[in-house]
């Protein structure tokens, strides 16, 4: 268990990380998002014993980072922003360097280093220099070192960062087959990677916390949830009345392309109620579909900013 | 393995990894030549002893350490890697003393190569070979100082040229606090304890003592003390700088 309380940073006068407190359970693959400078690779840093807290308590397994960091570092795997690495190493230097820091040695340290090549397919490039490597193997190096003892935490500064979307696939799968029993906490700036791995969310801005739930319920959040989309085939006078007079419909919205968008007042499912006016009316439909929200729109809601960056 | 041989081995290997430590050793090797037999006139002097070499020493010592120590930490917070090693499971005092050892031992073998000036001044006369030998662990626990002092300037800036050039100023003023003249600046108004400290500080002071064949503890004291006190200065610096 990770264990945050009251945990706050500062630099000069600058309060990066508010005082800020939450847990996190084993099985739990938590998300942090927020825009740039909201504080996320700064709590990263504190939770890896890297950054010494203002203020607060991080405790990681048992273990307080700031009484005994060397116990905390043993059961912590940490991928930090842009992925550093010795560039005058190989890769299989680097990693055999990290393993025996983390005391493998012999026949146990190949065997690590074969299983992580294979995870994070770095075999093409296992005996080049760290130097001659795209940011997509830099990346995957970067994450080989991380699992490389199978640590019970794992803390991701922005994983998916500069890889192809071939790549982001792979790491995303990667991160939801670790075994279910490990904590991972991921930074994005990339919401949909949020819903596509993530059991939980949290939105960081500012340095504190302004959402923490499920992915789903970060989505229910915004005013397009449960909104149910139609494209007609022949134009039905008359429907956008009968449909904004049911009970649980807040608005219609026609858009541009033709599509009528229903919006849910309670944002709960109305998609039977508009089927079934569109049955009464025998209207003709090219396409009908339930929208989840977007978590861009939420998000922007939340952090109160004009612009997601991306 | 133990984190810190681990660490050691690492930047040993890193050396030379990149031509560096080739480059190093070549113009050590090259740079002691000339001033030994030129400058320090090494045949003329016709005296079996290998003075006209480690009375330079120290002023080889003075430029070509700095550069060896200036990457020890500057790199490693400019490229970001401090926070790789800064978060697996080491102490920060292994990670600042194997950095420094493997840089200690690279000097070392650097000043082991050297070993043709013995050869030959055995072969032309028959010197005291206990000084000489006294004279190469002195110049060895020197370079280990001037290493140490090199070591926390560089864990202060991101820049290795800021960190050359602030190793080179302290160590020139470690160096020279023993000569003539800025005791005599002293001497006039300060009082004499302050005149001795600054003297005793003086690398030079100590260094010349072992390199004559005059074996004083106090003298290895003075530099594993001197070391000692700027690799506990580089670890404050580092967790004070890391982030940065």
């Amino acid at each position: 268990m990770i264990s945050v309380q009251n945990l706050s940073k500062s630099f000069g006068g600058f309060c990066a990380v508010n005082d800020i407190s939450f847990t996190v359970k084993p099985g739990e693959i938590l998300g942090f998002l927020g825009p740039n400078g909201a504080g996320k690779s700064t709590t990263m840093k504190m939770l890896t014993g890297f950054l010494a807290p203002t203020q607060g308590e991080v405790e990681v397994m048992g273990y307080n980072v700031s009484d005994d960091p060397v116990s905390a570092k043993q059961v912590l795997g940490y991928l930090p922003e842009g992925a550093p690495s010795y560039s005058d190493m190989t890769v299989k230097a680097s990693l055999a360097f990290v393993a025996r820091i983390r005391g493998f040695s012999g026949a146990e340290l190949e065997q690590r280093i074969d299983n992580v090549v294979r995870q994070v397919e770095l075999e093409k490039v296992l005996n080049k220099r760290i130097e001659t490597l795209s940011k997509g193997y830099r990346r995957r190096l970067g994450l080989a070192q991380a699992i490389l003892h199978d640590p019970k935490v794992l803390i991701l500064d922005e994983p998916t960062d500069g890889l192809d979307p071939n790549q982001k696939h792979q790491v995303r799968e990667l991160i939801r087959n670790l075994s279910k029993d490990k904590i991972v906490i991921v930074s994005t700036h990339i919401l949909e990677e949020v819903s596509a791995v993530c059991t939980r969310a949290m939105i960081l801005a500012e340095g504190r916390i302004l959402f923490d739930g499920t992915p789903s319920s970060l989505a229910a959040k915004s005013e397009y949830h449960n909104s149910v989309s139609i494209h007609l085939a022949k134009d039905a006078p008359g429907l956008v009345d009968k449909l904004e007079a049911l009970s649980g419909v807040s608005q219609v919205e026609q858009q541009e392309n033709g599509v009528l968008r229903v919006l849910s007042e309670s944002r709960d499912s109305i998609l039977a109620d508009v089927n079934k006016v569109l049955h009464e009316m025998s209207c003709q439909i090219d396409e009908l579909h339930v929208d989840q929200g977007k978590l861009d729109d939420v998000f922007r809601t939340i952090t109160g900013q004009k612009e997601v960056a991306v | 393995m133990n984190p810190l041989r681990v660490i050691l081995n690492r930047e040993l290997a890193s050396y030379f990894a990149t031509p560096v430590a080739y480059i190093f050793i070549i113009i050590f090797l090259i740079l002691a030549g000339v001033f030994t037999f030129y400058i320090g006139q090494f045949f003329e002097r016709g005296q079996a002893d290998l003075n006209a070499f480690f009375d330079f020493v120290p002023w080889l010592y003075l430029v070509l350490i700095p550069a060896v120590a200036m990457r020890l930490w500057s790199e490693e917070r400019r490229s970001g890697t401090i926070e790789l090693i800064m978060t697996l499971p080491v102490a920060t005092w292994q990670l600042v003393l194997g950095k420094f050892l493997a840089a200690w031992l690279f000097v070392g073998l650097a000043l082991l190569l050297t070993f043709p000036l013995w050869i030959t001044v055995n072969y032309l006369g028959s010197p005291d070979n206990g000084v000489i030998l006294g004279a190469y662990i002195g110049a060895w626990l020197m370079s280990g100082g001037f290493l140490a002092v090199g070591s926390c300037l560089s864990a202060l800036s991101k820049n290795q040229i800021i960190a050359f050039i602030l190793t080179l100023v302290v160590c020139f003023l470690l160096v020279v606090s023993g000569f003539p003249i800025v005791q005599d600046s002293f001497s006039g108004w300060a009082p004499l304890w302050l005149v001795d400290g600054v003297a005793n500080l003086s690398f030079l002071t100590h260094f010349t003592a072992i390199s004559r064949g005059v074996i004083d503890v106090r003298d290895a004291v003075y530099f594993v003390a001197m070391m000692t006190a700027w690799l506990y200065a580089t670890a404050l610096v580092i967790d004070l700088k890391k982030a940065d």
